[in-house]
């Protein structure tokens, strides 16, 4: 158990987000949400808190941005939203997503 | 216990970085983020290669964690201040593990690294050096530790709280939805255990709710106060957050963390388990 695949998918802490996917990853079955954090300027802004949150707004996972702005997840085909906070302000989408590679874009901004 | 002794904020925990007695350790599973800056004089504990058994699937014994807090330079007379990444979910384990083993002042900083650094509070990459000590950990008290076949015959008996998100309860998913989803253990949740996500204990940023808030939430999610309470997750470590909330800052009686989890319970042969939103029947 020494490939970073085997720790990654045995614990809770967030993997490397701007990380390949790993080749271990089916898309046959996974959903995958990917994205870029960008500011009101277009700037990639790393660094920043994202979270899944459910079809009800419940909380489902959080990871933090890369330093290139790179979030991703894994859920499952639905509605979702997808929600970032930073020093450089928050924003929030929300997404319909089917299996496979799912990309989006997130803008934070101050209010 | 309550919130006064359990809990220090961001605020607090700036102006008594050089306080001595105090001891602040980042606890993560990815310790680059302690690498990459963290509190000024705070050390790492690394949540898997520090406080889990390399062979056995366990944590570490009463031995090996004297020998793990001897050479950070850890004191028993100490009061330990834990934080750390994913909302201090692995610094809320470590909360539980130093209660585990006896250790008497412990303090988890609200709000962990996320409120740090959206306060734009100072982080550097300096490690400080401290002088070994010689650590004792008391024997585990297992009054806050949950084991497999406890949790069976708790099973509408004893308030059971699955803390992991809605969809991994019902069994749409099974792991947080920052890994990939395949896992050997089957889904779903143990019967009659009551929904209430971690989450909602903790604000956006990391810090808990009001005890008046936190009562309610699970006064309304069918806690019931007269009855032992089982916590769980996954690996263990979202339901040592609930734990914290349950035992530490709302000061119940008799709450115990099962560490084991879903991992160990969605692999047993033979158990029950409930599939979708409800609880279900025991």
């Amino acid at each position: 158990m020494t490939s970073p695949t085997a720790n990654v998918a045995a614990g809770c802490a967030a993997p490397d987000q701007s990380a390949p996917l790993p080749s271990s990853v089916d898309l046959a079955k996974e959903t995958v949400i990917t994205g870029l954090v960008r500011n009101a300027e277009g700037e990639a802004v790393g660094g920043a808190y994202v979270r899944l949150l459910d079809g009800s707004g419940e909380f489902t996972a959080e990871v933090v941005s890369s330093p290139e702005g790179v979030f991703r997840f894994f859920a499952a085909p639905g509605s979702w939203t997808v929600r970032a906070l930073s020093r450089h302000g928050n924003g929030e989408l929300a997404v319909d997503v089917t299996r496979g590679v799912n990309e989006i874009a997130l803008t934070v901004a101050n209010a | 216990m309550s919130r006064d002794t359990a809990l220090v904020s961001a605020e607090w925990a700036e102006q008594n970085l050089e306080t001595p007695g105090l001891v602040f350790v980042e606890v993560d599973e990815d310790t680059t983020a302690y690498d990459g800056g963290h509190i000024p004089g705070a050390i790492k504990i690394d949540w898997k290669q520090d406080l889990q058994d390399p062979v056995r699937r366990d944590f570490v014994n009463k031995e090996q964690f004297s020998a793990l807090l001897s050479e950070r330079g850890i004191s028993n007379d100490d009061t330990v201040i834990l934080y750390g990444g994913n909302n201090n979910w692995f610094a809320a384990y470590a909360y539980w593990y130093f209660k585990l083993y006896g250790h008497e002042q412990v303090r988890l900083l609200d709000g962990g690294r996320k409120k740090w650094e959206l306060d734009a509070r100072p982080y550097t990459k300096d490690i400080p050096v401290r002088t070994k000590t010689v650590y004792n950990a008391k024997e585990p008290n297992l009054e806050i530790r949950a084991f497999r076949d406890e949790v069976v015959q708790a099973i509408g008996v004893k308030n059971l709280v699955d803390v992991r998100s809605p969809d991994e309860f019902a069994g749409r998913l099974l792991a947080p939805a920052h890994l990939p989803q395949e896992q050997s253990q089957r889904a779903g949740h143990i019967p009659t255990a009551i929904s209430v996500p971690w989450s909602k204990a903790a604000n956006e940023d990391g810090t808990f709710k009001s005890d008046e808030e936190l009562a309610k939430i699970y006064g309304e999610a069918g806690l019931d106060g007269s009855k032992d309470t089982i916590a769980y997750c996954r690996i263990g470590e979202r339901s040592s957050h609930t734990w914290f909330v349950l035992k530490e800052l709302l000061g119940q009686e008799n709450v115990k963390n099962y560490d084991g989890s879903w991992t160990e319970y969605g692999s047993l042969i033979g158990v029950p388990i409930a599939l979708g939103d409800e609880p279900g029947k025991a």
